[in-house]
């Protein structure tokens, strides 16, 4: 069966339950448009099962109804990430059997651009959203060279550190600036490098589209919302790539 | 000096029976070893200073606003020093090269100082003999200035938490906004005050840490927070004093004198009547690679001033519990509280100003958790009984199942009221997916107050058994609490900063490595030569000692006292 409904406590009874809250002060009214609002979202057999007043001007309700909607599972479509999650730990195996050495990451927010939020969410061990950094992971070296680094100095440094991987964040996308940048940056490491010793190029921030790497010169596009987990088990699928890691996709970092 | 009515806080000392049966030789063995592993580092932090708290200084004098560009005129002004008089500038301190200026007539003021110094039309010069008498003499009296007025905020607090009224109950509820935008940021501050919190903290924009200056003016765009300025400061103390008139108890305010700026931002906290400021010795150095002897110098300051100011520091050990085991862990949470309670009492700042951090950060799938989170906890309380304790909710296990995360707010709340905790910053179900919506501020503080009516008052009935899990846990952490802080004082500590910065340098703290001679802000630290002036270090330095005629300010006493 690819066609299925919600299910409260009988197959096919098409139950939902939702919270919200409506900028209207307590009253009989508010409970109306909170039935009407639920009417309008699909369902039918409305309950409002709670409304209450929070401050004088806005009530949370929770509601319960029934959907007539039927979902195809079979329509479903979903972008697949392309390289496995891998734990911290299980990233750090996968270096040390394949590299015997640490995989070296420097990283920068290049140009004018002053916001190390990217980076540093990215590479500090504080980490994002509940993940920790790539300077937590013990095989990797991180070198983070901080905001408005030139292209130049970032070859260089990624030259004299010997990098595996350059991680570059933008976030001020001023006349595209972001995109220039990134353009600049991915020549330079072109020409400075035979292409294969060259470092893997990494660009990110919250304007990037991702399927623009190829057009960029870039290994990877990350964009908003990436966590440390995802950057570093995509370098460890491009850079150190084993049997003993990876076969599971299921697992995902705390 | 100026004659200032410094008020002091009278702390109740009920004695309190220990729950956990520790060894009173064994806690004062711990203070012991802190001591001795802080030392090294005070001795350190007395012989350097840097840019911050140079900058401090110019501030507390006076000097505000930024230039067309947003520089503000305390960096334009230093700068300007250091490329004059290059390696002598800090090692000096700046206050005998500006006031020599002002003494020599190059400007009336310090605005107009710094306006004609960035425009190149002052030549600075290290004063000397007669010269750099009348250098510190003026500089004195105009930071003394400065910290009057900030010993006038303290009054003034005092007075409105006793004309006002104070948070009805142990713990304080702390709220936190977050929107970027001063003027977002004001109305849902007043709102969560109006529903309850007796503490709101407005979160920085993400990176301010690590900015050299202070932002300048009312901003209106911030990453993930709002930037702490002195204006934002202003707008928003202002605006929570009205909305404490209309409830008739004082709303406190929070901000974070942390990073690159501290100093700076504690002075500015001072001058604006924040009450209380997060403020790590730590932090800076493990989680945002901050030079350690910048870290510790700015730290030093920084609990001055809050310790003048009256205002009560929240330290960040909460943080070593994201990045770690929270029971693998929970030993450097106390560590640190110690380390932590040390650095502040030797700044000045008194048992009640202590808000010493941790976090209900255990794993609820390991059995047992919640025994061990009250083991933990009531170990911070019974160490350091007379502090009100920062109770962190949980954030590391919150997922995107906000009802199980009800529930373990719920416990996390639970535990605050069991082991008494003084200032409980609420948690929120919806913690790992959105910033927190109305409706989920308002069920987090329905969970906060049932279980605060229902179960407020059980840590009376909460007596561990002397030989249970709790209590047992509880001891073998302070154990291994004692064998860190002894493996940090027996480190080869021959360098200046002694074993605990060796310590820092080789990684004892978790994975992070931050030698004393790296990280950031390290170009803006320099040790002091022996004419150094600095009349902020000075004043803070001699604090009064605090006089009878004061109102209390009690956060651990069962009431408000008068």
């Amino acid at each position: 069966m690819s066609i299925v409904r919600p299910y409260g406590d009988t197959t096919g009874d098409g139950m939902v339950q939702l919270s919200f809250t409506l900028p209207v002060p307590h009253s009989k009214v508010a409970e109306g448009a909170a039935a009407q609002l639920a009417t309008k979202m699909g369902l039918d057999a409305v309950l409002v099962a709670h409304s209450r007043p929070m401050g004088p001007d806005f009530t949370f309700f929770v509601v319960y109804g029934r959907t007539h909607h039927l979902v195809d599972t079979d329509a479903v479509e979903v972008v697949e990430r392309d390289f496995p999650l891998l734990t911290p730990k299980e990233a750090n195996a996968a270096v040390k059997e394949s590299l015997q050495r640490r995989l070296v990451v420097v990283g920068a927010c290049i140009g004018t651009d002053a916001h190390t939020v990217g980076i540093d969410a990215i590479l500090n061990i504080k980490g994002f959203a509940g993940e920790k950094g790539l300077e937590y992971y013990r095989e990797l070296r991180t070198v983070n060279l901080g905001a408005q680094v030139s292209v130049p100095e970032l070859v260089a440094r990624a030259q004299e550190e010997q990098a595996d991987a350059v991680l570059v964040s933008q976030v001020v996308t001023q006349r595209d600036a972001h995109l220039l940048n990134t353009r600049e940056m991915s020549a330079a490491f072109r020409e400075a490098y035979p292409e294969e010793r060259r470092p893997l190029l990494v660009v990110g921030g919250p304007r990037f589209d991702e399927s623009m790497a190829a057009e960029l010169g870039v290994d990877r596009v990350f964009a908003r919302g990436t966590t440390p987990g995802e950057v570093a088990s995509f370098l460890v699928h491009r850079l150190a790539r084993t049997d003993a890691a990876g076969r599971d996709d299921q697992e995902s970092p705390a | 000096m100026t004659t200032t009515t410094t008020t002091t806080t009278t702390t109740t000392t009920a004695p309190r029976a220990s729950k956990l049966h520790l060894d009173a030789d064994l806690v004062a063995r711990a203070r012991g070893l802190a001591a001795q592993a802080g030392e090294p580092i005070v001795d350190l932090a007395r012989r350097h200073t840097t840019v911050s708290v140079e900058r401090a200084t110019l501030r507390l004098a006076g000097l505000a606003g930024a230039d067309p560009e947003g520089t503000p005129w305390a960096n334009r002004l230093l700068d300007v020093v250091r490329a004059d008089l290059g390696d002598d500038a800090l090692p000096h301190g700046v206050a005998l090269p500006v006031w020599d200026a002002l003494a020599r007539g190059e400007a009336d003021d310090l605005a107009t100082l710094a306006a004609k110094a960035s425009a190149g039309s002052v030549r600075f010069r290290l004063p000397a003999g007669a010269d750099a008498a009348r250098a510190r003499t003026a500089a004195t009296e105009a930071v003394a200035v400065g910290v009057a007025r900030m010993d006038a905020r303290r009054t003034e607090r005092d007075h409105l938490v006793a004309t006002v009224g104070d948070a009805p109950r142990q713990p304080w509820i702390y709220l936190i906004v977050a929107t970027g935008d001063i003027y977002e940021d004001i109305p849902q501050a007043q709102q969560a005050a109006r529903e309850g919190a007796d503490v709101i903290a407005v979160i920085r924009s993400t990176g301010q840490s690590l900015l050299d200056f202070v932002p300048e003016g009312a901003t209106r765009e911030g990453f993930a927070g709002t930037y702490a300025t002195q204006e934002n400061f202003r707008l928003m103390r202002a605006a929570l004093d009205e909305t404490g008139h209309e409830l008739g108890r004082y709303i406190r305010l929070t901000n974070y004198a942390s990073g690159l700026c501290m100093p700076e931002i504690a002075v500015l906290a001072g001058l604006e009547r924040l009450d209380m400021m997060l403020n790590d010795s730590m932090y800076g150095i493990l989680f945002r690679d901050i030079n350690p002897v910048r870290t510790f110098v700015d730290q030093r300051f920084s609990r001055q001033v809050h310790a003048r100011a009256g205002i009560i520091i929240n330290t960040g050990e909460d943080n070593y519990l994201t990045t770690a085991d929270a029971i693998e862990a929970a030993h450097t949470v106390t560590t640190s509280q110690l380390l932590n309670e040390y650095f502040a009492r030797e700044a000045g700042l008194e048992d009640w100003q202590l808000g010493l951090g941790h976090a209900f950060e255990i794993d609820p799938a390991v059995p047992d958790s919640f025994r061990l989170e009250l083991a933990h906890a009531l170990l911070a309380r019974e160490l350091f009984p007379t502090a009100p304790l920062k109770w962190m909710p949980p954030t590391r296990h919150m997922t995107g199942d906000i009802f199980r995360g009800y529930l373990l707010d719920g416990f996390f709340n639970l535990a605050g009221a069991l082991t008494g905790q003084g200032i409980l910053l609420v948690g929120m179900m919806t913690e790992a997916v959105v910033t927190p919506w109305l409706s989920d501020r308002d069920l987090a503080l329905q969970n906060v107050r049932y279980v605060m009516e229902a179960a407020g008052s059980l840590h009376e009935d909460f007596h561990p058994a002397p030989d249970g899990v709790i209590a047992t846990r509880a001891r073998h952490v302070l154990g291994e609490s004692m064998d860190l802080l002894g493996r940090i004082v027996d480190h080869d500590g021959t360098g200046s900063g002694g074993g605990l910065l060796a310590a820092i340098a080789d990684g004892t703290f978790g994975l992070m490595k931050r030698p004393a001679e790296a990280g950031r802000g390290l170009d803006g630290v320099a040790e002091t030569a022996p004419g150094y002036c600095n009349p902020a270090r000075e004043l803070l330095e001699t604090a009064p000692t605090p006089t009878a005629t004061a109102t209390s300010t009690s956060t651990t006493g069962t009431g408000a006292e008068a």
